[in-house]
């Protein structure tokens, strides 16, 4: 495996009587997400404080790339920490500065950019977050959810190597949680950055990371991927994840893709003892980003929602539709086989195109473009290859479009 | 538990007092220091200097102007009255400009600024440490005590001495309309003492406490703001009321402090 970018070892820290960190141990890697979830008053903020030097620990090492931070000079620490950006948990926006100045600072401050360039900078990250016409506002005359977005450009702009997310969607609706999300994993995808988000969002927190760890009375008490942690057999962090995990998806009310897995391995246990077929056919919306592209964020949330909607109203009483991912939606398709899946897969495609349905009113013409891939379960096949089976058919089966 | 042991353990909490005092005097000789060294530090904040100076000195003026004519005339009665008993009305033009330039005036200047700029700083910086907008500084690489601090400190040395010049000259003034054109004595005559009276020393000692003060108002109104978050008593906003409150009690009684120590110097 790869050598981590930061590492924890041994981390203690404790305010007065507090104990709150009992030795980390942590590992982030390169071009990575990794989520740090557990608890509220466990100390997952204090963790992130950690990285940047926010906080200093009172025992053990950080490290950064195999060099401890502590022992490192000063001018070496000050170009470390420009590596990083912060995104606080109450978006800590300087109250008294335009939302213009706001974004502006770090550039301003920290670099020797001719105005105009600033200007550029700052209008270009602001076009790409949905932020336009709110230059001379204040913070304080700004709703929560732009807030968030800000603080989020704020960020961005200075286009660093790592991010840290404290608590990015606390206090947000479902479809804005769910666009700042997709605007964190989509940043990624783009620029590449190494995030670390601090999230009680389960389960779309792991829709975006590859990483996971849960920080649980001042430990380390899981580090893995989205998938392994989902497997875990430790009872702390199963009932964590399910305790947490709502019955519903807040944006699509889909059922999530934790219980869907669950129904997944239920239908697998019908089919070894009734020998009872069972499919599964996997939507994967392919023109989501244009969506955001041109109408924004939250009208891409909002778009997958309604189209969610439609999904669900025209399945049959016994199909299963959970979410997968942040553009996926698998439906479990009990005592069905490949052909009837098909037929069902192509009066849905039928049903869905005929429906005046997801309508984006600035943009008339648009349209939904979806493929679905499809695979019949076979026994003892994992729930993993399934999907990649169902995902490889995708081109050969069907691709329609929704307007 | 701790404080109740505390209490009946005096020789403790004299020994932890003392360390607290001892500490907290240490952690504002560094602020200072940092301070001052960033005034200095290519590049140089002149924007934010400039701003400050706006704040602290041209906003101060309508303030300064008031007290000050109001002082001079007080100054313009009582002089007068008391001198009259010796007959010696004539030398009020000494006492009101020496009184002013050499003790009033930078004396009340400070204080007054306190009142109107240093209050606001403590409380602007106490909310915005208190709000995390310090903190997001730090993370930002920006050196906060360099950001918020330095561009107030020299704003200050550079206006108090100013504003302290319109203290006296409006209270010479003010003197001039209470003591001659309500009272009667000769103008010519109390602008002669004015004049033969004042030598360079007393304004250069003037000016020499405008500097002190205005280290001394900006340094402890920035640091009680600064270091909001480490009182021990009063957290969120209490704590910036608070702190809003040491800064403007403590800045004017070492005002005063210092004054009788570079008087004793001075003189």
């Amino acid at each position: 495996m790869a050598e981590p970018l930061i590492q924890f070892k041994d981390v203690h820290k404790s305010f007065g009587d507090n104990h709150v960190l009992k030795g980390i141990n942590l590992e982030i890697f390169r071009g990575e997400i990794t989520s740090i979830i557990g608890k509220s008053g466990d100390g997952k903020s204090v963790l992130l404080k950690h990285i940047i030097g926010l906080i200093e620990q009172d025992k053990g090492l950080i490290l950064f790339e195999g060099e401890p931070i502590s022992k490192m000079k000063k001018a070496e620490r000050s170009r470390l920490k420009e590596k990083f950006a912060y995104m606080f948990q109450e978006t800590a926006l300087f109250d008294s500065l335009t939302v213009f100045e706001n974004i502006g600072l770090p550039l301003r401050e920290k670099t020797s950019l001719p105005k105009k360039k600033i200007k550029e900078k700052v209008r270009d990250k602001m076009n790409q977050l949905d932020l336009e016409e709110i230059d001379h506002v204040y913070p304080s005359q700004l709703s929560g959810g732009m807030k968030k977005r800000v603080a989020l450009a704020r960020a961005l702009v200075t286009d660093p190597e790592i991010i840290l997310f404290d608590e990015p969607t606390t206090g947000l609706d479902p479809v804005r949680k769910n666009a700042v999300h997709s605007m964190i994993s989509d940043y990624q995808k783009r620029f590449g950055f190494t995030g670390v988000v601090v999230s009680h969002e389960i389960p779309d927190i792991f829709y975006i990371s590859q990483r996971v760890a849960m920080l649980n009375e001042g430990r380390i008490i899981f580090q893995g991927t989205a998938e392994e942690i989902k497997g875990s057999t430790n009872p702390t962090v199963q009932q964590f994840i399910q305790g947490l995990e709502s019955r519903h998806d807040a944006l699509t009310g889909l059922i999530p893709q934790t219980q869907g897995e669950r129904r997944f391995r239920e239908e697998m246990a019908r089919m070894q003892h009734h020998l009872s077929a069972f499919s599964i056919i996997i939507l994967t919306v392919e023109n989501l980003y244009e969506i955001n592209k041109m109408a924004g964020y939250e009208a891409e949330q909002a778009a997958l929602k309604n189209f969610a909607d439609k999904v669900r109203s025209h399945l049959r009483v016994t199909d299963i539709c959970s979410r997968l991912g942040l553009n996926k939606i698998m439906l479990l398709l009990p005592r069905t086989n490949q052909d009837e899946a098909e037929t069902l897969c192509k009066d849905l495609a039928d049903k869905m195109k005929s429906d005046g349905l997801v309508n984006i009113q600035a943009f008339p013409g648009f349209c939904f473009s979806v493929s679905a891939g499809i695979a019949e379960a076979e026994q003892e096949k994992p729930i993993e290859q399934l999907v990649a089976a169902a995902e490889s058919s995708k081109n050969v089966f069907y691709e329609f479009k929704v307007c | 538990m701790e404080s109740s042991a505390l209490a009946k353990n005096p020789v403790a909490r004299i020994g932890e007092k003392s360390i607290f005092v001892v500490r907290e005097l240490g952690r504002l000789a560094i602020f200072l220091l940092r301070g001052a060294y960033n005034i200095f530090y290519f590049p140089f904040q002149f924007q934010k200097f400039i701003e400050q100076l706006y704040f602290i000195g041209m906003k101060s003026m309508l303030v300064i102007v008031l007290t000050a004519s109001f002082t001079g005339m007080v100054l313009g009665f009582q002089g007068y009255y008391t001198l009259v008993q010796f007959g010696s009305e004539g030398v009020l033009g000494t006492m009101v400009a020496l009184t002013l330039i050499r003790e009033l005036g930078p004396v009340l200047t400070a204080i007054m600024i306190t009142g109107r700029a240093g209050s606001a700083m403590a409380a602007e910086i106490g909310i915005m440490r208190i709000s995390e907008q310090i903190d997001a500084l730090e993370t930002m690489n920006i050196n906060s005590v360099r950001y918020l601090f330095s561009p107030r400190l020299a704003a200050a040395v550079i206006s108090f001495p100013l504003l302290t010049a319109l203290f006296d000259a409006i209270g010479i003034f003010g003197g001039y309309l209470s003591g001659c054109l309500l009272l009667g004595i000769n103008p010519g005559i109390y602008f002669y003492r004015v004049e033969t009276s004042v030598i360079m020393e007393d304004i250069n000692g003037g000016f020499i406490k405008a500097v002190v003060f205005a280290v001394v108002v900006v340094t402890i109104c920035c640091y009680q703001g600064y270091y909001t978050h480490l009182r021990k008593t009063g957290f969120g906003a209490k704590g910036v009321s608070f702190a809003t409150t040491s800064a403007v009690v403590i800045s004017s009684v070492l005002i005063l402090a210092t004054d009788y120590v570079l008087t004793s110097f001075l003189m």
